[in-house]
């Protein structure tokens, strides 16, 4: 097998696996925050302003892995 | 199937020894059509306003509005920038579904100059509120032995803002391209539409993260 395969499914593993605990996280959080606004309608400007960052802060994890495949598929400092 | 890196800059034209890229010339047209509207509706204000000046200063509202309410205090040093981030964003992560064109904030250094921006301007923003001294202080909050940390997360949060907007944006397009390839006619709409709605989110949590950064700088919280 050469660099260029290993890389290609580096990068496939990096992406399915990092995705994981990040798509778990967001669905907790969307589930609380969507208690939360059942139970206080009121509060719905400022928890989903919440819930926006924290999402962004949750995503950052699978962002991550996504500029690990990147940089395996298009900036590998293995194959020459 | 393999397309042209989404790091590496595509060089549309070369100006003397400067080459130019498309996300510049997207850049400049984004600028020029955002100059015009404002131009346009603002050229002769009026107490009873136009429709387009109505639109306008709904628009600015809103966003200061927003501002306020994240910062916690007048929104109005901080409005032009961000205001004019969320706008620059909106615009460039809608210019997708004009045909040819390809949204600038989908190569990497777009994203990346918002970022530096972004970084820059909330150091700007807490050293001219609380001072050098005070500001500085904020890095050994809790405990000194916390400094290193502190700064790192000053990087990696900026690192973080380029690549989340950058990783949805070039992977929204080579979605599209993909798809395209597959089924040429009607299947790519509902994605297109679908880039909308992420374009939209992404310009408003780069924005969002721009302000709860800036306000935790001025008012030395944390976020």
């Amino acid at each position: 097998m050469t660099i260029e395969m290993f890389s290609i499914i580096g990068a496939a593993i990096a992406v399915s696996f990092g995705a994981i605990g990040p798509a778990l996280g967001e669905g907790r959080a969307v589930a609380a925050a969507m208690d939360a606004i059942a139970r206080q309608p009121e509060a719905a400007g400022t928890l989903s302003r919440t819930l926006f960052v924290g999402l962004a802060m949750i995503e950052t994890m699978a962002i991550y892995c996504l500029v690990i495949a990147l940089l395996l598929l298009y900036a590998n400092p293995f194959a020459g | 199937m393999m397309h042209e890196s989404p790091i590496a800059a595509d060089i549309w034209f070369h100006l003397g020894p400067v080459p130019i890229s498309t996300a510049v010339v997207t850049t400049w047209a984004i600028i020029c059509l955002l100059v015009l509207i404002s131009w346009l509706g603002m050229r002769r204000p009026q107490v009873h306003p136009s429709r387009l000046q109505m639109m306008l200063e709904i628009v600015v509202e809103a966003i200061a509005t927003q501002i306020e309410q994240v910062v916690g205090r007048n929104s109005q040093p901080y409005l032009p920038l961000l205001a004019t981030l969320f706008l620059y964003l909106v615009f460039a992560n809608l210019s997708a579904v004009v045909p040819g064109a390809k949204p600038p904030t989908g190569h990497v250094e777009t994203p990346a100059a918002l970022a530096a921006i972004v970084f820059l301007s909330v150091h700007y923003f807490g050293v001219r509120t609380q001072g050098l001294r005070s500001y500085l202080a904020h890095y050994t909050r809790p405990n000194l032995l916390l400094l290193p940390l502190n700064v790192l997360s000053e990087v990696t949060r900026t690192f973080s803002l380029m690549v989340r907007l950058f990783g949805n944006m070039m992977s929204h397009e080579f979605m599209l391209a993909i798809v395209a390839f597959l089924a040429g006619l009607l299947l790519p709409i509902p994605f297109l539409l679908l880039g909308v709605l992420i374009g939209l989110i992404q310009a408003y949590i780069f924005t969002i993260l721009a302000t709860v950064f800036v306000g935790a700088a001025v008012t030395g919280r944390e976020n």
